[in-house]
C-alpha cells in the first residue's frame, strides 16, 4: 500500500507524483508581458526613491521599471545587473515586503506596493532565458584573486572582479557552487535548477575558475592562499548550527533544518524525501518557515512551528508567516522545548510557555506536549572553522565597510562577516563592494 | 433632478450628448444601438455625392498614443467619408428617424465644391426627415486632396460660399464643421456666419502622425510600408478644442453663434467644460469608440449630479458661464499672488514635486529629513508645476497670499487692488491707469 499523510513514522512517498510537482512549483509565477506592463505602469518614478534606499544593492528601481514600461526589459535587466549580478535570484528570494516594497510610496498610499520583485524577475528572466550576458570583461589586469565560498557573496565578488579584468579562482567546499541558493533556499522559490543556471550564466563573463570540493581548513589554508594570490575574499557563510541543548536532542529523527532542506533541494525526486506524519519545527526564522512549509508540502499531516518568543520577535516576516499558515502550518509562539521524548526515535516534545522578564526570557510552569515523529531544529546558524588570525566581532568575522578583515589582503562578506542582515541580497552587496575595494587596492 | 434636455438650432434632444459624425454613426445598426444606450442625437457619418462611393484603405486606419495602463489618450485615423452607397445611407437615416423622433439626427455632408453638387444632395437629405445638416469642412486626409473637407475649411471664402448655397437650397438648419488645421479659428468661423450658418461645430481632427514603426521606418498606421498623416482626436485634443470654442464664443463677430463642441470629450466633466465655454451641445467620437456606447450613461448621470449639486436646473443655467472669464493675458491680475502648499497628511513622499521644481523650475521645494517635502515661500513663483506632477489629487494646492501681506519671494507687500500688465511699470507701452 502506498503511503499517505496518515502513514505513521518518517516515510517518503506520502503524495501522488503530480502532487509533488504542484506543491513545489513556482511560489509566485512569473509575469507575462502584459502583467508586467500593467504592474510597471504603477511606478511613479519617485525622486531619490525610497525603494532604492531600501535595497541593499541599491538597484535603480524606478529606472528599471521605466525601462520595462518603455518596452525594453533588456535595458531594465542591465540596470539591475549593474548593481546586483544575482538580480535573478534576488527577484525570487528577497523578502521584498521587508525591503523595497515595504517602503514603496504606493504601499504607503494604498497598501499595494508596485510589485518590484516580480518586475525584476520579468526583466532578468528576459535576458537570462536568452543566455545573453550583458557585460564584457575589461582587459586583463594580471591579478589573481582567490574567492572562498561560492554562495551569493562569493559569486558577486568573483563576477565583479572578473569583469574588471582580474582572474578569479572560486573555491567551495561543497560539490556544487551556489551556496544556500543551491542548498538552502526553499525549493518553490527557485524552481527548474535556477541556482545552477544562474552560476553558469554569471560565469560567462570569463576569468572565473570554479573549484568545488575544496574547503578552507581541509584542502586549503588561508596562509597558502595569501601567498599564492594577490588577494583573498572569504564568503564562507554560516555552516555551523546552533545546538538546542535540550534533553533528548540525540534521538533519531531529530535533525538540523538546514540539512533537511539541503537534502530536499538535492533529492532530484521529492517522492523519495522522507517526512514525518507529525513534524515539529523549532525556531522562528526563515529557515524554520521553509522547513515547516516544505514538510507540509511533502505530505506531513501536522506541522507545527514553535518559537520561544512572541510573534513580533520572529525574524520570519509577516508575509512568510502568512505563507506558512496558508499551507496549513500551525505556529505556536512563546514556548520553548523542555525535553524530547522517545524510545530511540522521537515520539513527542515537551514545551514550556515562556515569559519576558527583566532578566530575559524565562520558562513558566505551564507546559504542553506535541506529538512528533520528526523534529527540525532551526534556531540559527553560526560561523564554523574560522581560519586562524582572523579577528572576530561577536560571532562573525570583523570587517570594515569595504569588507576588509584585520589581515592584509583578506576580505570577507556575506553571512560570515559582521554587518547587514543574513539575506541573499545583502551577501551580494557585500561581495560586490569588497570586489570594488580589492580591485581598487590592487590597482594602486 | 436636473433637466438635461437641450435645444440646438431648433433641434431638440433629450440630452446634449450627440455622437459625432464618424464610424459610430455610419449605419443604422450602430445608430439604433446608440439611441438605445441613451445618446441624445447623432450626426450621421459624412455622406458623399451619388455614384460609386469612396473606398477606404484595407490595412489599418488608426494610430494611437497611450498613457499609463495603456489608456488611450489620442487616436488618429485615415478613414474617409462613408464608403457605403448614398441610397443605402439615406434609406437607413429615414428608418431610424422615423423610429426615434425624439432624438436629434443630423446628416453630415461633403460633396465637391460646386453648387450643383450641393443642390443635388440636399433634397435627398430633406426627404429622410433628418433634423439638419452638418457641412464637413474638416476632414484633413484623402478628401482634402480631392478639394473637399479641410481643403474647403482652410479657405474662408469657400466656407462662406458653400454655406450660402446650402442655406439657399434647404430649409434645414446648417451647421458648419470647422477644421482646426488653420492658424486662426476665427476666420473660418466668421466666414460660416457670413454665409448664414445656423451654427458651427468644432473641432474636426488635427493633422498628425502618431508614431513611426522603427523597423519599417514608416509612419503609423502603416499601409504596405508607407503611412500618411491622419486626423488626431481623443482626450489629447480636448485642450485645443476648448480653446477654439472659447475663442469663437468670446469673439464679438461670432458672439452668439451656436457652437456644437467636439474634441476629446470623454466624461461628463469634459462635456460640462465645453458647455460653460460656450458650446450649446457636445459631440463625441473617440470616447464611444474606446469604451462603447454605454459611456453616455456616465456622462448623463455625472452631469445631472453636478447640476443638482450646483442648483442648475437646466443646461441654459450654466451654458456659456465661463466665457466672460476668458480674457487676454494682459488683463490677468498680476497682484494675485499664490504659493504652493503641500498637505503633509496626503503626501505619499514620492518626491516628484521636488524633482520637477528643483531640476526644472525654481528650486522652491525643500526635501527635509524623512522625505518631508516643503515649499519655500521665498522661492515659489506659483507656477503650479508641482501640482501637475503630483500623483495625489489635491495634495498640493495653491493658496492665495492676501493683499496687505508680504510676498516672501519679492519682499513686497501684495497690493489689495487689481493690477495688470497694461499698467505695469515694466511695460514700455503702459497706459496710466484710468
Ligand atoms: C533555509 C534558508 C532559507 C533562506 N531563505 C532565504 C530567502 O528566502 N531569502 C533570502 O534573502 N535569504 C534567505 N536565506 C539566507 C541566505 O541564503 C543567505 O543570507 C545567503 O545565502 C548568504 O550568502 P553567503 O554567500 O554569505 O553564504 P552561503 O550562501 O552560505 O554560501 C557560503 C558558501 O561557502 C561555502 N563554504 C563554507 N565554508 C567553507 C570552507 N571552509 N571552505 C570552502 N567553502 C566553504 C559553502 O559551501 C557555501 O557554498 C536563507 C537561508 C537559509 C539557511
Ligand atoms: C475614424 C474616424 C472617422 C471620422 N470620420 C469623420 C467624418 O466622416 N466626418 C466628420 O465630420 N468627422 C469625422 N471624424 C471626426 C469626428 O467626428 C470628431 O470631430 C473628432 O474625432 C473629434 O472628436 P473626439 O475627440 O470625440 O473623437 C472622424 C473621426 C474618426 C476617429
Ligand atoms: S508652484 Fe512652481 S515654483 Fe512653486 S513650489 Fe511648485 S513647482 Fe516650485
Amino acid at each position: 500500500m502506498a503511503n499517505s499523510h496518515l502513514t505513521p513514522g518518517v516515510v517518503s512517498g506520502r503524495l501522488k507524483a503530480e502532487a509533488y510537482h504542484d506543491n513545489f512549483s513556482d511560489k509566485e509565477p512569473p509575469f507575462d508581458a502584459h502583467e508586467a506592463a500593467v504592474a510597471a505602469d504603477r511606478c511613479y518614478f519617485c525622486y531619490d526613491a525610497p525603494c532604492v534606499t531600501a535595497c541593499p544593492t541599491s538597484i535603480d528601481i524606478p529606472m528599471f521599471i521605466r525601462e520595462i514600461q518603455t518596452g525594453k526589459p533588456e535595458a531594465a535587466a542591465k540596470t539591475i545587473f549593474e548593481q546586483n549580478i544575482l538580480g535573478g535570484m534576488c527577484a525570487r528570494v528577497c523578502p521584498t515586503e521587508q525591503l523595497c516594497e515595504e517602503v514603496c510610496v504606493r504601499e504607503v498610499a494604498e497598501g499595494k506596493p508596485v510589485e518590484i520583485g516580480r518586475l525584476q524577475r520579468f526583466a532578468t528572466d528576459t535576458v537570462m532565458s536568452k543566455g545573453a550576458h550583458p557585460f564584457t570583461r575589461a582587459p586583463s589586469t594580471g591579478k589573481q584573486i582567490a574567492v572562498v565560498g561560492a554562495g551569493p557573496a562569493g559569486l558577486a565578488c568573483a563576477h565583479r572582479l572578473a569583469m574588471k579584468g582580474n582572474d578569479v579562482v572560486l573555491y567551495d567546499a561543497r560539490q556544487k557552487p551556489g551556496g544556500l541558493n543551491e542548498y538552502g533556499i526553499a525549493a518553490y522559490k527557485t524552481v527548474d535548477d535556477f541556482a545552477q543556471k544562474e552560476v553558469e550564466w554569471l560565469t560567462q563573463i570569463g576569468g572565473i575558475t570554479i573549484e568545488t570540493g575544496k574547503a578552507l581548513g581541509r584542502e586549503l589554508t588561508l596562509e597558502a592562499l595569501r601567498d599564492q594570490y594577490d588577494a583573498v575574499f572569504l564568503g564562507i557563510g554560516l555552516t555551523g548550527v546552533n545546538a538546542l541543548r535540550t534533553e533528548g536532542e540525540d534521538k533519531s529523527h531529530v535533525h538540523d533544518a538546514v540539512d533537511f532542506i539541503a537534502a530536499l533541494r538535492q533529492s532530484g525526486d521529492l517522492g523519495k524525501v522522507a517526512v514525518g506524519r507529525d513534524v515539529v519545527v523549532i525556531g522562528g526564522g526563515m529557515t524554520a518557515v521553509d522547513a515547516a512549509v516544505q514538510s507540509k508540502l511533502l505530505g506531513a499531516e501536522h506541522v507545527t512551528m514553535v518559537y520561544r518568543r512572541d510573534r513580533d520577535h520572529m525574524s520570519a516576516s509577516e508575509h512568510e508567516q502568512d505563507h506558512a499558515a496558508s499551507k496549513g502550518v500551525r505556529i505556536i509562539t512563546g514556548a520553548a522545548p523542555l525535553r524530547i521524548v522517545g524510545n530511540g526515535a522521537v515520539q513527542a516534545i515537551e514545551f514550556a510557555y515562556t515569559k519576558e522578564t527583566a532578566e530575559g526570557l524565562t520558562l513558566t510552569n505551564e507546559t504542553f506536549r506535541l506529538r512528533a515523529d520528526q523534529v527540525f531544529k532551526a534556531i540559527g546558524q553560526s560561523l564554523e572553522g574560522t581560519p586562524e588570525g582572523l579577528q572576530l566581532s561577536g560571532r562573525k568575522i570583523a570587517v570594515n565597510g569595504q569588507g576588509r578583515t584585520n589581515l592584509d589582503g583578506v576580505w570577507a562578506g556575506g553571512d560570515c562577516a559582521i554587518g547587514g542582515n543574513d539575506l541573499t541580497v545583502t551577501a551580494v552587496a557585500e561581495g560586490r563592494d569588497a570586489a570594488e575595494d580589492i580591485h581598487a587596492s590592487l590597482m594602486r | 433632478m436636473a433637466d438635461l434636455s437641450a435645444e440646438f438650432v431648433g433641434i431638440k434632444s433629450p440630452n446634449p450628448f450627440w455622437l459625432a459624425s464618424a464610424p459610430p454613426t455610419d449605419k443604422e445598426y450602430n445608430v439604433r444601438r446608440a439611441f438605445e444606450a441613451g445618446w441624445g442625437g447623432v450626426v450621421w457619418k459624412t455622406l458623399g455625392e451619388e455614384g460609386p462611393p469612396v473606398v477606404n484603405v484595407n490595412g489599418p486606419r488608426y494610430g494611437a498614443i497611450w498613457g499609463a495602463d495603456r489608456r488611450l489618450l489620442g487616436l488618429n485615423n485615415i478613414e474617409l467619408i462613408t464608403d457605403r452607397p448614398l441610397e443605402v445611407n439615406l434609406r437607413e437615416i429615414k428608418a431610424v428617424k422615423r423610429d426615434y423622433p425624439d432624438r436629434a439626427l443630423v446628416v453630415s455632408l461633403m460633396v465637391p465644391c460646386e453648387e450643383a453638387a450641393w443642390k443635388a444632395i440636399l433634397p435627398h437629405v430633406e426627404d429622410t426627415g433628418a433634423d439638419g445638416i452638418e457641412l464637413n469642412f474638416g476632414c484633413p486626409h484623402g478628401m482634402a486632396e480631392r478639394g473637399m473637407g479641410s481643403a474647403v475649411g482652410q479657405v474662408p471664402e469657400y466656407i462662406e460660399m458653400v454655406t450660402r448655397w446650402c442655406k439657399q437650397n434647404t430649409r434645414m438648419p446648417v451647421i458648419v464643421k470647422l477644421t482646426p488645421n488653420i492658424t486662426n479659428i476665427l476666420y473660418p468661423a466668421e466666414a460660416a456666419k457670413r454665409g448664414g450658418a445656423d451654427a458651427v461645430s468644432l473641432i474636426n481632427t488635427i493633422n498628425s502622425i502618431t508614431s513611426v514603426d522603427l523597423d519599417a521606418m514608416s509612419p503609423e498606421p502603416m499601409i504596405d510600408g508607407k503611412g500618411t498623416h491622419g486626423g488626431y482626436c481623443g482626450p489629447a485634443v480636448k485642450p485645443i478644442a476648448l480653446n477654439m470654442v472659447a475663442e469663437i464664443a468670446r469673439n464679438p463677430e461670432t458672439y452668439g453663434l451656436p457652437i456644437s463642441g467636439i474634441g476629446g470629450i470623454t466624461t461628463w466633466r469634459d462635456a460640462a467644460e465645453f458647455l460653460t465655454l460656450g458650446a450649446g451641445n457636445v459631440q463625441v467620437c473617440t470616447a464611444a469608440m474606446t469604451y462603447g456606447f454605454r459611456v453616455v450613461q456616465e456622462m448623463a448621470s455625472g452631469l445631472s449630479e453636478w447640476m443638482d449639486e450646483k442648483g442648475y436646473s437646466s443646461i441654459s443655467d450654466f451654458a456659456g458661464r465661463a466665457v466672460p472669464n476668458v480674457t487676454d493675458w494682459q488683463y490677468l491680475n498680476l497682484n494675485y499672488v499664490t504659493k504652493a502648499k503641500i498637505d503633509q497628511d496626503a503626501c505619499i513622499q514620492c518626491g516628484r514635486c521636488y524633482a520637477a521644481c528643483e531640476d526644472t523650475s525654481h528650486q522652491a521645494i525643500a526635501m527635509n529629513e524623512g522625505r518631508v517635502f516643503e515649499v519655500k515661500d521665498d522661492e515659489c513663483v506659483a507656477c503650479n508645476l508641482c501640482v501637475n506632477v503630483c500623483p495625489v489629487e489635491d495634495c498640493i494646492t495653491m493658496v492665495r497670499v492676501p493683499g496687505g501681506q508680504m510676498d516672501e519671494r519679492t519682499g513686497q507687500t501684495v497690493p489689495d487692488e487689481y493690477g495688470n500688465w497694461t499698467t505695469h511699470p515694466n511695460n514700455p507701452s503702459a497706459r496710466a491707469a484710468e
